[in-house]
């Protein structure tokens, strides 16, 4: 399936990534946006309030972002695509529907543009604080796959991947970007709408009377539905059976909180997005996602320049974490130097999947501005001399 | 061209930002270069102090801040307080003629040029525009990028119905500027 025509900008722009994460969410089919806006999200909800109208979209400002993440969760079993745009106290506020799109895996996006916390923080300020309440936020055991785009043209190309992988896997899609990402301006150039690969959700084609909610075959998701078509819908927060009615036992329990997980985790090859530059052969890895990836490279090439051989891996997905590879990774380098604009968030991933085979090194930053890459420069001049 | 930084700095409502990103635009777009901007505002709607942080470079742009300009524009007394020596060595300083005293220090370590901006503007016929003539002076005072590529950018990021006037302002920036450079490069021989 291609991308609607009339739904893309094709050309070339110099916007923000705000701007730009709007136009993907648009050009991956998203009709139904809810939110309430807030710094330094908010241009992506005006731009969309003011393109919706065009491509036969609908945009409610809702009165919090508890009612937004839940509103747009009605859209989806109404039929559409659709997302919510948030930031910081926002994304807090909405944790509870994560968690209720996890279980009733109601397929939706939701941005963060992270700033500085925590509570209100540094509103216009960046950070990279919010990586584990993405993954942990909500109460019990669920996954979700957060994306983190790296400039407005990543904002562009990760939204419609984030649409595509919530229809495939119908799960929460979380946006992960970071105040800095989200209002850089820079050039996007955005494809003709036949070049974008657009991921259609799966309406099941069996009849009503055998039709179940919640059954599934190897692929473990299940086929979905939609209210008006006929079919007896029943969609419960509740631990529940293949028939969406609740099941209050820890067989049902086990069964589907396992097939939650499993769905994701079991795929995680699949999903996992990352870029490698010079990684075979290195001595020292370095692995940033987001804005950080960027403030990294001016660091990397310069102790390349002393003659150290660093490599660099970007992460693009960082839930589901690319356990399997970083596991793999680190018996073959000395060392992982970590920057990441919090206090040591992915770090402790790595870590764990180091595992003691590689030196792990956090090059913390409280937030409110970007790292000096002297200081991630120094980390990895001294990672394997302090070890 | 290696990796160039300019910093526009005046207060909310002066058109910094749209200054920034017409240079941006007009880099990326229109002149076959990267360009980054960023932004720094207050809460404020208008009054408070702003400033863009263009990048302009060959290659991918990584680091996206400024560390040390090359360019320096100030329209406003406070950013002339605040970053007016904030500038490379033998860096470009521009500043607005009536908003900003630089006072009785030398500036003889950059390459200083003075535009009456908001007076052009006012013959011009609106102080809207006054931006407009900054950018019209930088483009050919810095010789950064193409006149060509700039004038399309700012034709392609105003109010419809404003080209003329917008266009006129930049001219009128770009004609002041270039007699500066002339005069300047006369006083090199």
């Amino acid at each position: 399936m291609k991308a609607e025509k009339n739904a893309v900008l094709t050309g070339a722009h110099f916007i923000d990534g705000d701007h730009a994460a709007c136009e993907g969410a648009i050009a991956a089919g998203c009709k139904f946006v809810a939110g309430y806006p807030i710094t330094p999200s908010t241009e992506v909800i005006e731009r969309i309030a003011l393109r919706f109208p065009l491509v036969g979209g609908v945009f409610i400002q809702m009165e919090d972002e508890i009612a937004s993440s839940i509103a747009i969760q009605g859209a989806v079993w109404a039929g559409k695509k659709a997302m919510t745009v948030t930031s910081g106290p926002g994304f807090s506020l909405m944790m509870e529907h994560i968690g209720y799109a996890a279980i009733t895996e109601t397929p939706c996006v939701f941005i963060n543009v992270q700033r500085s916390g925590p509570s209100t923080g540094l509103p216009t300020l960046p950070a990279q604080a919010d990586m584990m309440q993405a993954r942990w936020g909500s109460h019990g055991d669920y996954e979700v796959i957060a994306i983190v785009p790296n400039s407005p043209q990543e904002c562009f190309d990760l939204t419609i991947r984030a649409f595509n992988l919530a229809e495939e896997y119908r799960v929460p899609v979380l946006v992960m970007m970071d105040e800095c990402v989200g209002h850089m301006t820079e050039k996007v150039v955005i494809p003709e709408a036949d070049q974008i690969d657009i991921v259609e959700r799966k309406f099941t084609k069996k009849p009503p009377g055998e039709y179940k909610m919640f059954e599934t075959n190897e692929s473990m998701v299940p086929e979905m539905i939609k209210v008006g078509d006929g079919y007896r819908m029943h969609l419960t927060g509740l631990t529940h059976d293949e028939r969406g009615y609740p099941a209050m036992s820890p067989k049902v329990q086990q069964k589907m909180l396992r097939r939650l997980v499993d769905k994701i985790l079991l795929n995680e090859e699949k999903i996992r997005h990352i870029e490698e530059d010079e990684v075979e052969g290195a001595d020292i890895v370095v692995i940033s996602y987001g804005i950080t990836s960027r403030v990294v490279l001016p660091a990397i090439k310069k102790a390349r320049e002393d003659g150290l051989k660093v490599g660099h891996i970007r992460l693009l997905t960082v839930w589901p974490f690319p356990e399997a590879y970083i596991r793999d990774l680190a018996k073959r380098v000395s060392a992982f130097v970590v920057p990441e604009l919090n206090l040591g968030q992915i770090v402790h991933e790595v870590e764990r999947c180091a595992a003691g085979h590689a030196v792990t090194r956090l090059v913390p930053h409280a937030g409110g501005a970007v790292h000096e890459p002297v200081d991630i420069y120094d980390a990895i001049k001294g990672v394997l001399e302090h070890a | 061209m290696a990796r160039t930084e300019v910093r526009i700095a005046g207060f909310g409502g002066q058109g910094v930002i749209l200054s920034g990103y017409i240079f941006g635009k007009a880099a990326s777009l229109f002149d076959d270069k990267y360009a980054t901007l960023i932004q720094s505002f207050g809460p404020e709607a208008r009054g408070s102090a702003c400033s863009a942080q263009v990048i302009i470079s060959d290659a991918l742009i990584d680091y996206p801040y400024i560390r040390k300009p090359d360019i320096n524009v100030v329209i406003s007394q406070e950013a002339y307080t605040k970053y007016g020596n904030d500038l490379k060595t033998g860096g470009i300083l521009i500043t607005e003629e009536n908003m900003v005293s630089v006072g009785n220090g030398a500036l003889a370590q950059y390459e200083h040029y003075t535009v009456p901006a908001t007076q052009i503007a006012d013959q011009l016929g609106r102080r809207i525009v006054m931006n407009m003539v900054v950018v019209g002076c930088f483009t050919a005072v810095t010789g950064l990028l193409k006149k060509d590529a700039v004038r399309k950018a700012v034709e392609d990021s105003i109010p419809k119905g404003t080209e003329e006037l917008n266009l006129k302002a930049f001219e009128a920036g770009y004609n002041h500027g270039l007699k500066l450079k002339t005069e300047r490069i006369g006083i090199g021989q």
